[in-house]
């Protein structure tokens, strides 16, 4: 024992043994094996930080200018010549407005009325529904001059937020310097004013960029969730149970087993192909809705909360079994009252985690019909709907540049709506969780 | 017919002054072999055990008193706690065992397939080797048993059960006050005991103990032991123990188990002091096991 501490004490003078020389050296590899992978364990967390910042930058920065926008309020000079009292919807309001708005600005317009419809083009179609709206509801007003608020056009909204610039060559953009000029002067006179984007949200997909919003998408991947979740979890965890707690171990229950972890590998689109032709061709369920997408994804959702729940089952002690069982538990109600409590957290968090990959599906989504265009906000979970990735895949597909700022914007609802269901996972898990 | 196992169990109005009695004294070697024995309760004949196609219990057959401790000893994977499990059919939940012979209690088979394991687990406790409470509060714990089998119709009959139970587990004092915390905080011998009360609150004829002390301290497992020689008033106990010295304190009765097979049993002070077989004595001696 003395020569041992002598040893470690006297590292390095003189008479050092052999023994401990080596064994120094390799304390030193064993060190050094240590550092070095701790720095790669810190590259390999770099690394990922990295792309996540790219990732998230790139969507911000493409995206925050979404959810601002701008409107313009006019004062519009209802003329009774031009608009009919009782059928208001006809008149050309976007004319007598930028009509007007030209002779605001001290514009000279040719014969062919051009400078009116470069006008026109920077405001919104919603303007005309605004005013027909407020005539037909104030019939009073006609003859009058009233302030008119409207969203601008795409266009205007794409100059405005600094997409469209003076530096392209004028016939290469959308917006010509004239417009630039009247745009820059209706903004100094306050008659252009920025805001928060509410439209976003509460409004439904439109063909027009400036009024399409998310709401339609969102309600669509709720209503589709929850069908997912009401036939998934209570199936998943019912097989799950079955399969660990009662079923025989034999042949049979092994296929079934090797089977469920291959359906987890199944590509997504696989699902979309068998929800197409089980649910739309074979049961006549209606298209695109938010019952055929739930089902195709409880399909895709099931195997990852059977193995999640299998697993979860599995790492509760057998001793909490068998204290159950020697009491005179049936299997039953060993399993209900301690088993699967005990396994809840882990449950828990695979069917919010494969539920959130099942919002995130749009493969399958694309073959049930959730590609077309879908304006408004649905109501049932039986007429068509648009879900949160599929339109992030017909917006990213729009010709308009002013789509491409929301598909963006969309992106980020959708990761937003995943990062509140894995925060109600973590809560969950907290919630249930127990200690043995 | 109404099988004579699932009787109701023997009004219990043996006397608190001899419990109190018992736990005064210490238990040592021999101190009750000239108790008198009850008469037999369990009564195994030819019984082995297969885990698949592999025999662990060759041929058993035991009689054990009622109102006695009965210790199976022998060395690790001898069969005594597989032994043990038939009598409670534990071995039914592991897939792929298969028990012959006939066990009976009270002279009823209890492999009979009109017996339904889950009724005789109410009159066959059983208390494990690592303490397995429930994570749940300590008088959840305990009013488990009565819960499920229906023992309890008022909330004032449940709580007379289990501060009755806590009593007989000697536990009542040092968690009166706090009920309804967690079973799972209390230490290891607590818990124990606690699980020992919980088998006790649906108020069995037997009581199968496999190895309760292996997880606890000394202190812990003297306590045990007290508790074991007073619950020895009331029930049938059957101990699996690793300990020679804690089978030589507790028990009346010893039966010593090896490569499945059982070796010999007898009074355990003729066991520890005179054993019939040269294997007993080896193993009592510390020559193998």
């Amino acid at each position: 024992m003395t020569d041992a501490a002598q040893n470690l004490t006297e590292q390095g003078t003189t008479g050092v043994s052999p023994r401990t020389q080596r064994l120094k050296a390799r304390l030193r590899a064993r060190y050094a094996r240590e550092t070095r992978f701790r720095w790669y364990g810190r590259a390999a967390i770099g690394v990922a930080l990295a792309f996540l910042v790219i990732l998230l930058g790139s969507i911000i920065t493409q995206g925050y200018t979404a959810f601002y926008a701008h409107t313009v309020t006019l004062p519009v000079y209802m003329d009774p010549a031009r608009i009919d009292r009782s059928y208001p919807q006809g008149a050309n309001f976007e004319q007598i407005v930028a009509e007007q708005q030209i002779r605001r600005l001290s514009v000279q317009d040719d014969e062919q009325g051009t400078k009116a419809s470069a006008m026109k083009a920077l405001l919104s179609s919603e303007l005309k529904f605004q005013a027909a709206k407020m005539i037909a509801r104030q019939p009073g007003l006609l003859g009058q001059t009233v302030p008119v608020a409207a969203p601008l056009s795409d266009d205007a909204e794409m100059y405005l937020k600094g997409k469209i610039t003076r530096d392209q060559p004028e016939d290469q953009r959308r917006v010509s310097n004239a417009q630039m000029d009247w745009l820059d002067r209706m903004k100094a006179s306050g008659a252009v004013r920025a805001h928060f984007n509410a439209a976003l949200f509460t409004k439904g997909d439109s063909t027009q960029p400036e009024l399409a919003g998310l709401l339609g998408a969102v309600v669509g991947s709720a209503l589709m969730l929850m069908v997912t979740a009401l036939i998934a979890i209570p199936v998943g965890v019912g097989a799950a149970v079955w399969l660990e707690e009662y079923s025989p171990r034999n042949r049979i229950t092994a296929i079934i087993e090797v089977n469920i972890n291959n359906l987890a590998a199944v590509p997504s689109i696989v699902y979309g192909l068998l929800g197409l032709a089980l649910f739309i061709n074979f049961m006549h369920l209606p298209r695109a809705s938010p019952l055929v997408g739930g089902l195709v994804l409880a399909l895709m959702a099931l195997p990852t909360i059977i193995i999640a729940t299998r697993s979860s089952l599995k790492a509760v002690p057998p001793s909490i079994r068998e204290a159950a069982l020697a009491m005179g538990a049936s299997r039953t109600q060993t399993v209900f009252g301690h088993v699967l409590p005990l396994a809840m957290p882990g449950v828990m968090t695979g069917a919010i985690i494969s539920m959130a990959h099942a919002l995130g599906e749009t493969a399958p989504l694309l073959l049930i019909g959730m590609i077309s265009f879908v304006p408004g906000v649905p109501h049932a979970i039986d007429e068509p709907v648009g879900a949160l990735p599929s339109l992030i895949y017909i917006w990213e597909n729009a010709s308009e540049r002013a789509f491409h700022e929301r598909t963006a914007a969309a992106i980020l609802v959708l990761l937003a709506f995943m990062i509140v269901m894995n925060a109600a996972a973590v809560l969950l898990r907290r919630r249930f969780e127990r200690r043995w | 017919m109404k099988s004579r196992i699932f009787r109701a169990p023997e009004g219990s109005s043996t006397g608190g002054a001899s419990e109190a009695a018992t736990l005064s004294t210490a238990p040592a070697v021999g101190a009750h072999a000239s108790a008198p024995l009850g008469p037999i309760k369990i009564a195994a004949r030819d019984v082995s055990v297969f885990y698949g196609e592999k025999q662990a219990l060759f041929d058993v057959s035991l009689e054990i008193p009622d109102k006695t401790v009965t210790a199976l000893i022998g060395p690790s994977g001898c069969g005594k706690s597989t032994f043990l499990r038939t009598m409670n059919r534990m071995n039914d939940t592991i897939p792929g065992t298969r028990v012959t012979g006939r066990i009976e209690m009270d002279g009823e088979d209890i492999n009979d397939r009109k017996i339904d394991p889950v009724l005789l687990r109410a009159q066959v406790g059983m208390v494990f080797q690592k303490p397995n409470p429930f994570p749940k509060s300590i008088y959840e714990n305990v009013a488990y048993g009565p819960k499920i089998h229906g023992l309890a119709s008022t909330k004032g009959e449940m709580d007379e059960i289990v501060q009755k139970s806590l009593k007989r587990a000697g536990l009542w004092d040092e968690v009166a006050d706090r009920l309804h915390s967690p079973g799972t905080g209390l230490s290891g011998g607590q818990q124990q005991r606690l699980v020992i009360a919980r088998a006790i609150a649906v108020e069995p004829e037997v009581i199968l103990m496999d190895e309760p002390c292996s997880a606890l301290d000394p202190i812990a497992t003297a306590k045990i032991e007290e508790l074991i020689d007073e619950l020895r008033e009331r029930y049938c106990i059957v101990i699996v123990t690793h300990s020679m010295a804690q089978a030589a304190r507790v028990s009346q009765r010893t039966a010593f188990f090896h490569m499945g097979k059982l070796v010999e049993t007898g009074d355990t002070e003729e066991i520890f002091t005179n054993p019939r077989e040269r294997r007993t004595l080896d193993y009592i001696t510390g020559r193998f096991g």
